[in-house]
C-alpha cells in the first residue's frame, strides 16, 4: 500500500484527451449516420464511430495495462526505440501491396477482356482503378513511408518517437483512411481528382492524422541526441510538409451537408486543372520520390556497408529537387485551355529536372564504390541498386515527354501509363521491397528466411517489369501515331475504335507482364511469413555421413 | 576555396536547426506554384467567358455527378488540343471558358476512349441507351464496361437545390429562381411532354425529352445522357472571337 501511494497512476493529459476526442467524435459519427442522405455514407460513418469507439476502448485498456511509471527514453545509456508502430505499417504495406497489384492485374484484364467488369457497378473499371492507384501509392507506398521514416528518424537521431500513443494514432489512423478511401471508390464516393478521388470528409481525417505525424517526426529530430540531422530526414520532412500543403490547396471543397458525401471543389476548370496537375505531379515528386529518395540515402549506405557517395551531391541534390519539382505540373497539359506561358515554364522546369534526379541516382550508385562484389552475393541489395537504376531512366523518360513536340504524341495514350510504371515499379517498388526485406530481419531479430527466395523474386519481378513497360511503350506510340495517321487524300486514316483494336495485344501482353510482379512479391510474402514465423527448428536428423 | 568551404559549413545551420529546416523546404517548394497558379484567377485568357455559356440544368448536373461517381474521366478526356487530327476528328478544340463551371474539371489525362467534349448530338438517345447498357451491341470490339445499373437506379434529386446553392457559393451563377425550381426542372427536362418553355429560359438551349427510354421513371441514365447530350454544344463558335483573348 505505502509504495501504491508513494507511486500514484494517473492518466497522462493525451491518454485522458483522446480517449474524450474519440468518444465524442464516435457520437457524431453515429448522429452523422442516422441522418446521412446515402446508405453509403452512412456505412462509412458507422465505420468511423466504430473505429473511435475501438480507439477509445483500446487508449483506456492500454491505461490499466501499462506500468505506473512513463516508459524511458534510455535504457543503459541506448535509446529504447519504439518499433511497435514500425512493425504494424511494414506488415501492413505487404498486405496492401498485394492487394493493390492485385487490383492492378484484374483492371488489366478488363481492359484486354471487357468481361471482366462483370456488369457490376462496384467492380466497373471507372470504380477500380482509383481503388488499384491509392493502394499501391497511398497504402503500400504510404506504410512504407511511413515504416521506414519512423524508423530511420529513430536510428539516425538517437532517440525515441515522441508520444506514446501519437505514433500509433499516424500508422492505425492512416490505415484507417485507407479503408474509408478503398470501400468508397467501390461505393461510387469520388472525387475524381486524380490520385486524389476520397471525398471531404476523408480529406479532413487524413488532415488531422498527417499533422500528428508531422509533429511525431519533427519532435523526434528535435529530440535528437546526434548534432547533424542526417539527410535522409530531409527528404523525408521535405515529403511531409509539402504532401500536407497540396493536400490542402487541391482538396479545398464545400461539402453539399455534413450529411452528404459529396462536395464540390473550391476552383473549377482551367484554375482547378492547375491545381490538380500542381498536386498530381508532386504527388509524384515528393510522395513517390523525395519520400522514396529518404529510403535510398538510409537502406542503401547502410546494407552496402559503405557511407554516401558525396554529401555535397546530397545537399544540391536535395534543394535543386524539391524547388524545381514543384513547377513541373503543367506538363501534364499540354496543348489544353491552359495558357502557354504555363505550359511552358512546366515543359522548361521538367527538363531542368532531369539534372538533379540524376545528381541522386549518381549519388545512389556511386554509394558501392568499393562494395560492387556484393551485388553478386546480396540480392536485396542488388534490388536496390536496380530501382535507383529504374529512377534514372524514369526521370529521364519523364523529362523527355515533357516535351511539347513530344507530348502531342504520348498525351493520352498508353506511353504514359508505361513510363508511370517503370517509376511505380521499377524505382517505388524495388526500393520498397529492398526496405522491407531489411526491416523485418532488423525489426524481428532474425535472419532472412531465404536469400535465394529474394534472387527468384528479383527475376520474376524484373522480367515482369520490362514486358510490362516494353508492351505500353509500343502500344502507346502505335496510338499516338494512329490517331494522327492521315491518308494520302488527307483524311484521317483511323477510326478511333481501330485504335482500340490495336490495343488488345498489347493490353494482354501487359497483363502478364503485371502478373509476373504480383507473382514475385507473393514469393516475398512467403519468405517474410517464414522470417517472422520460423518452423520449428527440428532438431538436425541422424545425418548419414558420407562415407569416408 | 575557403568561401566555398565556408559556403558548405553554412548549410550546417540548416541541418542543426530542425524548425530553420522546416521554413527554408517551405520557402523552396513555395514560388513554383505560387507563380504558376495565381496568375491564372485574373489573367484574361484564363477568366474568359463564351457566348452561349450557362450553368448545368438541375438534370444535366446530376448527371455530371453520375459521370464523376462512374470515374469515365479516367478513360475519357474532355479537353480537345489545337491539333489538326483532334480538330478534324472531335471538333473546334476546347475553350477555357468551356469549363469555367466545372467543379471539378474533367478534362482527363487518358483516352482509352475517344474524347466527349463535344460528343453532345452526335449520337442519338437510343444509341446512347444501347451504349450504356452494353456497348458492344453498338461498338462490337469496345472495351468499355456496361452500366446497366444506371436504367434500373431512379436518380435522387431530393437535394439538388442544395447542390446548387454550394455551386452558387463557389461562384456559379445560379439565380433564386434556378434554384427554386431546381426538382421541378429535373421532372420537365426528363419527360417528353412537360411544358419546357420555363426551363429553356433559364437555361438557354436546355434539350427536354425523356432520355432513358422509360417514361415513368426519372433514372440516373435520364441525367447521365442529358448530360453527355449537352457536352459541348453550347458556345456558339460563329459568335466566339478567337483573336480576342489569345492564349
Amino acid at each position: 500500500m505505502a509504495q501504491a501511494q508513494a507511486q500514484p497512476k494517473y492518466m497522462t493529459f493525451g491518454e485522458g484527451g483522446m480517449t474524450a476526442a474519440f468518444v465524442v467524435l464516435a457520437f457524431v459519427s453515429i448522429v452523422i449516420a442516422a441522418k446521412a442522405y446515402t446508405p453509403e455514407y452512412a456505412f462509412h460513418a458507422y465505420l468511423f464511430a466504430a473505429g473511435s469507439a475501438a480507439a477509445a476502448f483500446a487508449i483506456v485498456n492500454r491505461y490499466f495495462e501499462r506500468g505506473d511509471a512513463a516508459i524511458p527514453l534510455m535504457i543503459e545509456g541506448k535509446p529504447n526505440y519504439n518499433m511497435g508502430p514500425v512493425k504494424f505499417a511494414t506488415l501492413a504495406a505487404v498486405v496492401w501491396g498485394i492487394a493493390g497489384f492485385a487490383v492492378g492485374l484484374w483492371i488489366a484484364l478488363e481492359l484486354a477482356f471487357p468481361a471482366f467488369n462483370l456488369d457490376l457497378s462496384f467492380i466497373s473499371f471507372g470504380r477500380l482503378r482509383p481503388l488499384h492507384t491509392s493502394a499501391v501509392i497511398f497504402a503500400f507506398g504510404g506504410n512504407v513511408l511511413i515504416a521506414t521514416s519512423f524508423y530511420v528518424v529513430q536510428r539516425t537521431c538517437r532517440a525515441r518517437l515522441v508520444g506514446e500513443l501519437a505514433p500509433w494514432f499516424v500508422v492505425l489512423g492512416y490505415n484507417f483512411f485507407i479503408v474509408i478511401a478503398g470501400t468508397g471508390y467501390l461505393l461510387g464516393i469520388t472525387q475524381s481528382k486524380e490520385y486524389a478521388e476520397p471525398e471531404w470528409y476523408a480529406d479532413l481525417w487524413l488532415t488531422i492524422v498527417w499533422v500528428v505525424y508531422l509533429l511525431v517526426y519533427l519532435g523526434t529530430i528535435m529530440r535528437r541526441t546526434e548534432p547533424h540531422i542526417y539527410v535522409a530526414n530531409w527528404f523525408y520532412l521535405a515529403f511531409i510538409l509539402t504532401i500536407a500543403v497540396l493536400h490542402l490547396g487541391n482538396n479545398a471543397a464545400v461539402p453539399v451537408s455534413v450529411f452528404s458525401p459529396k462536395s464540390y471543389i473550391v476552383w473549377s476548370g482551367v484554375q482547378d486543372a492547375m491545381v490538380q496537375w500542381w498536386y498530381g505531379h508532386n504527388a509524384v515528386g515528393f510522395f513517390l520520390t523525395a519520400g522514396f529518395l529518404g529510403i535510398m540515402y538510409y537502406f542503401i549506405p547502410k546494407r552496402a556497408e559503405r557511407p554516401i557517395y558525396s554529401y555535397r551531391l546530397s545537399i544540391i541534390h536535395f534543394w535543386a529537387l524539391i524547388f524545381l519539382y514543384i513547377w513541373a505540373g503543367p506538363h501534364h497539359l499540354h496543348y489544353t485551355a491552359l495558357p502557354d506561358w504555363t505550359q511552358t515554364l512546366g515543359m522548361t522546369f521538367s527538363v531542368m529536372l532531369w539534372m538533379p534526379s540524376w545528381g541522386g541516382m549518381i549519388n545512389g550508385l556511386m554509394t558501392l564504390s568499393g562494395a560492387w562484389d556484393k551485388l553478386r552475393t546480396d540480392p536485396v541489395l542488388r534490388m536496390m541498386v536496380l530501382s535507383v537504376a529504374f529512377y534514372g531512366m524514369s526521370t529521364f523518360e519523364g523529362p523527355v515527354m515533357s516535351v511539347k513536340a513530344v507530348n502531342s504524341l504520348s498525351h493520352y495514350t498508353n506511353w504514359t501509363i508505361g513510363h508511370v510504371h517503370s517509376g511505380a515499379l521499377g524505382w517505388v517498388g524495388f526500393i520498397s521491397f529492398g526496405a522491407i526485406y531489411c526491416l523485418v530481419p532488423w525489426l524481428w531479430n532474425r535472419p532472412l528466411y531465404s536469400l535465394r527466395l529474394v534472387g527468384w523474386h528479383f527475376w520474376i519481378a524484373t522480367i515482369g517489369i520490362v514486358v510490362y513497360i516494353t508492351s505500353m511503350w509500343v502500344a502507346g506510340i502505335l496510338q499516338g501515331l494512329m490517331w494522327r495517321a492521315y491518308t494520302n487524300l488527307g483524311f484521317l486514316e483511323y477510326s478511333f475504335i481501330e485504335t482500340v483494336q490495336a490495343m488488345h495485344p498489347f493490353y494482354v501482353i501487359r497483363a502478364i507482364g503485371g502478373a509476373l510482379f504480383l507473382a514475385g512479391a507473393l514469393i516475398m510474402v512467403f519468405n517474410l511469413w517464414r522470417t517472422i514465423y520460423p518452423r520449428e527448428q527440428l532438431a538436425p536428423a541422424v545425418s548419414l555421413a558420407p562415407a569416408e | 576555396m575557403s568561401t566555398a568551404t565556408s559556403l558548405w559549413q553554412k548549410h550546417w545551420i540548416l541541418e542543426r536547426n530542425s524548425i530553420l529546416l522546416l521554413l527554408g523546404i517551405l520557402i523552396v517548394i513555395a514560388i513554383g506554384g505560387l507563380v504558376e497558379v495565381v496568375p491564372l484567377f485574373y489573367l484574361r485568357s484564363t477568366i474568359e467567358t463564351a457566348p452561349g455559356m450557362r450553368p448545368y440544368t438541375p438534370l444535366e448536373l446530376a448527371g455530371r455527378n453520375i459521370y464523376v461517381r462512374e470515374g469515365c474521366y479516367l478513360c475519357h478526356s474532355q479537353m480537345i488540343r489545337p491539333l489538326r487530327d483532334e480538330v478534324e476528328r472531335y471538333g473546334h478544340y476546347s475553350l477555357a471558358a468551356e469549363s469555367e463551371y466545372d467543379h471539378p474539371f474533367q478534362w482527363g489525362s487518358e483516352r482509352t476512349g475517344p474524347d466527349l467534349a463535344r460528343v453532345g448530338g452526335k449520337y442519338s438517345d437510343d444509341w446512347h441507351r444501347d451504349h450504356l447498357h452494353n456497348p458492344r451491341s453498338v461498338v462490337p470490339d469496345s472495351i468499355m464496361p456496361a452500366y446497366p445499373w444506371l436504367f434500373s437506379t431512379d436518380l435522387d434529386f431530393s437535394h439538388i437545390a442544395q447542390h446548387m446553392r454550394v455551386q452558387a457559393l463557389l461562384g456559379v451563377p445560379y439565380s433564386d429562381d434556378m434554384i427554386a425550381n431546381a426538382a421541378a426542372d429535373v421532372r420537365t427536362q426528363a419527360s417528353a411532354d412537360a411544358d419546357a418553355a420555363a426551363l429553356a429560359k433559364r437555361y438557354p438551349k436546355a434539350q427536354a425529352r425523356d432520355f432513358d427510354g422509360n417514361p415513368d421513371r426519372v433514372t440516373e441514365a435520364d441525367a447521365l445522357i442529358a448530360y453527355l447530350q449537352m457536352l459541348g454544344t453550347l458556345v456558339d463558335f460563329k459568335l466566339y472571337n478567337d483573336k480576342a483573348n489569345i492564349r
